[in-house]
């Protein structure tokens, strides 16, 4: 009997997958239906994609120089055929220092979600797998820190450790990992007493090992849903730290450091400290709609919450 | 945000007693722990991550026997567990040092700042409640519609937008164009001397002293950063609120009271609503402690005279002092109320007692 050629859809969607790979594929391919039904989800990923495409291209795409203006002709004009977006008090192009901004944000999210996740994902992990004192410990740490008002005890390490985009960073880092703990706490417990769990034990690994390659790799998918609902949290602290001049300084195009530059003159010209809100409001937007998407997607239980 | 954890215990029927002292007692052992927690990160902020403490305080250029004493006197040449014991007997007892820029111990300052920060944050958690719970309401009874979509939007952009930079464009439209609203700052010039205040709540005191005319003023400043505060929680709490009654209207009581024949308003404002009632008071408590740390950007932006502009302002002046006793001011609010929040939540829902 000869087998029916599949068409690629019926191969992804198949109930019995030959291989491994797919099975992952299909599954994969699920989750994506399931993603672009949601159209708001969809437009986060388009705004996410054009911000990532933006940083990679700014220096082709900017018409000026992000840090050099013309003082002499060119200060506080309004948007225009020359400069699309109108320019800032030192006569640089609004346009191409937005472009250039994108990278600092891009960076600033990168470097904290680099940070925070790995640090909650261990926690977590090892309080779960632990248990016991480990795990109130670990736990009741985790709480105070949940507790704490996070802008403000960003504000205090910032003032701290002194101003700049690095300390920024790090004083977001240090508070925004708790809620990851407690995620992967909460899965590592519904996989703790799992038979694969007990397979592994058997064969003699390590809880070092356990822990690394068998309860981590399932924590993550919540994970890399709850840090991308985060990412627009984080973009909004790092620009108000930006704005209060303790994050990024001066001369770089830092989104909430342009808004802090143009408040001065927001009275008059709005473009100059309005244009950057308006890059800030747009692309945590994007992640937002996004993390909403990944999480009804890849957790259809909480698709209403 | 919320401290609520899975692992409540089921009690035996008719220990309700013992599991209200049990509650408490929890909350009286968390509330320790993480008080300690905030002094003890705050410690570790002022103390432990500047090189010389005592240089941080007198700038790099103070001689060599100012230094010495300065440390002496800071206790620097303690033990670090000492350090911090001499550092929480002090911040229990309320003395945070003194601030470098306005000279005044920094409670004093905190005291006379406080009120105004309390003042925009209850108003603002007044008008997200009040506007934020019919939106979630109407947004879940009319699912999937476009006033859902709607409620959903406003929402979302709530969670996204900067709220210094819409505070900014609030004041151009408001203040500059439409002169509806009053110049930054909590009162006009002229009132500033006629006018004391008793609570410190100005709108309350004007009421109460019936000076109308300081009221309107008040009223005036007040009313745009509120909005924005107030926008800020809307968001929160429309979108929890939502959630509670999509819980709750798919619930078996309700098609009972369907079939007795009900009126849908009845229905949902006095069945549904009300049994989501204890989860919403613990939403909007959170929301009024966020609103205490979004105070700080927003004082900035309105030159309002609360905490949050004390500390930007001291912060700007390396005045360590009134950063950190602002901070802990701020943090002791926002743990209290996260806490308070929680225990009344356990206490009211007995769903949070069978397991």
């Amino acid at each position: 009997m000869s087998e029916m050629p599949l068409t690629r859809r019926e191969w992804l969607l198949s109930e019995r997958p030959a291989t491994r790979r797919q099975a992952r594929l299909g599954r994969a391919y699920i989750g994506w239906l399931r993603f672009s039904a949601n159209r708001l989800a969809l437009i986060g990923l388009f705004i996410i994609l054009a911000f990532l495409l933006i940083a990679a291209l700014a220096g082709v795409l900017a018409t000026h120089s992000p840090y050099i203006g013309d003082l002499a002709g060119a200060r506080l004009l309004p948007p225009g055929p020359d400069h699309w977006l109108g320019t800032d008090d030192l006569g640089r192009d609004i346009y191409s220092r937005i472009l250039y901004g994108s990278r600092w944000t891009l960076y600033v999210v990168v470097l904290v979600a680099i940070i925070a996740a790995p640090i909650g994902l261990a926690v977590g992990t090892v309080a779960g797998y632990a248990g016991g004192w480990i795990d109130a410990v670990l736990m009741r740490i985790t709480d105070i820190f949940l507790a704490f008002p996070k802008l403000v005890l960003a504000l205090a390490f910032v003032a701290a450790l002194g101003p700049g985009i690095e300390n920024a960073i790090i004083a977001i880092a240090i508070t925004s990992w708790p809620p990851y703990a407690r995620i992967a706490r909460a899965e590592t417990l519904t996989v703790r007493n799992s038979d694969y769990i007990k397979a592994v034990q058997l064969m003699g690994a390590s809880p070092l090992r356990i822990v690394v390659r068998h309860i981590m790799p399932l924590c993550l998918s919540s994970l890399i849903v709850r840090v991308t609902l985060d990412m627009a949290g984080i973009i909004l602290t790092a620009a108000g730290l930006g704005f209060l001049g303790l994050g990024a300084q001066p001369p770089l195009p830092e989104w909430g450091a342009m808004i802090a530059s143009g408040r001065r003159f927001v009275l008059d010209q709005w473009w100059v400290a309005g244009v950057p809100g308006f890059a800030i409001l747009i692309v945590s937007l994007g992640f937002n709609l996004l993390g909403d998407g990944l999480r009804d997607a890849l957790d259809p239980r909480s698709g209403d919450q | 945000m919320s401290v609520i954890d899975n692992e409540a215990s089921a009690p035996r029927p008719g220990a309700r007693a013992g599991a209200v002292a049990k509650a408490v007692g929890r909350f009286v052992f968390i509330a320790i722990i993480t008080y300690l927690g905030l002094l003890a990160v705050t410690f570790f902020i002022g103390r432990v991550i500047p090189i010389d403490p005592a240089l941080a305080v007198l700038g790099d250029r103070a001689p060599a026997d100012v230094v010495a004493r300065t440390r002496r006197e800071m206790g620097l040449d303690l033990p670090l567990i000492e350090q911090f014991y001499i550092y929480i007997t002090h911040a229990l007892s309320g003395d945070f040092g003194r601030s470098v820029l306005t000279t005044n111990p920094v409670m004093e300052d905190i005291r006379r700042a406080f009120p105004a920060t309390m003042e925009l944050a209850t108003l603002g958690t007044l008008i997200g409640s009040v506007v934020g719970v019919p939106l979630g309401v109407l947004a879940a009874v009319k699912r999937g519609s476009l006033t859902d979509q709607f409620v959903r939007v406003i929402g979302l952009v709530g969670y996204s937008v900067p709220i210094f930079w819409l505070g900014l464009l609030a004041l151009v439209l408001f203040y500059a164009r439409l002169q509806w609203a009053a110049f930054p700052g909590r009162l006009d010039i002229v009132y500033q001397y006629t006018f004391t205040p008793i609570t410190g709540f100005y709108l309350l005191d004007a009421a109460w002293q019936g000076q109308w005319d300081v009221f309107w003023d008040a009223f005036r400043h007040i009313i745009l950063p509120a909005s924005l505060l107030g926008y800020f929680s809307l968001a929160y709490i429309s979108r929890m609120t939502r959630s509670f009654m999509l819980n709750e209207l798919a619930q078996e009581y309700i098609v009972a009271a369907r079939a007795k024949g009900l009126s849908e308003s009845r229905i949902i404002w006095g069945h549904a609503l009300r049994n989501a009632a204890v989860p919403m008071v613990t939403v909007i408590a959170l929301s009024y402690a966020n609103l205490l740390e979004g105070s700080v950007l927003t004082e900035t932006v309105f030159s309002w005279p609360g905490i949050g502009l004390y500390i930007t302002n001291s912060l700007q002046n390396a005045d360590m002092n009134a950063v950190l006793g602002g901070t802990i001011i701020i943090g002791s609010v926002f743990i209290g109320i996260n806490l308070l929040s929680d225990l009344l939540y356990r206490l009211l829902d007995p769903r949070t007692k069978v397991q």
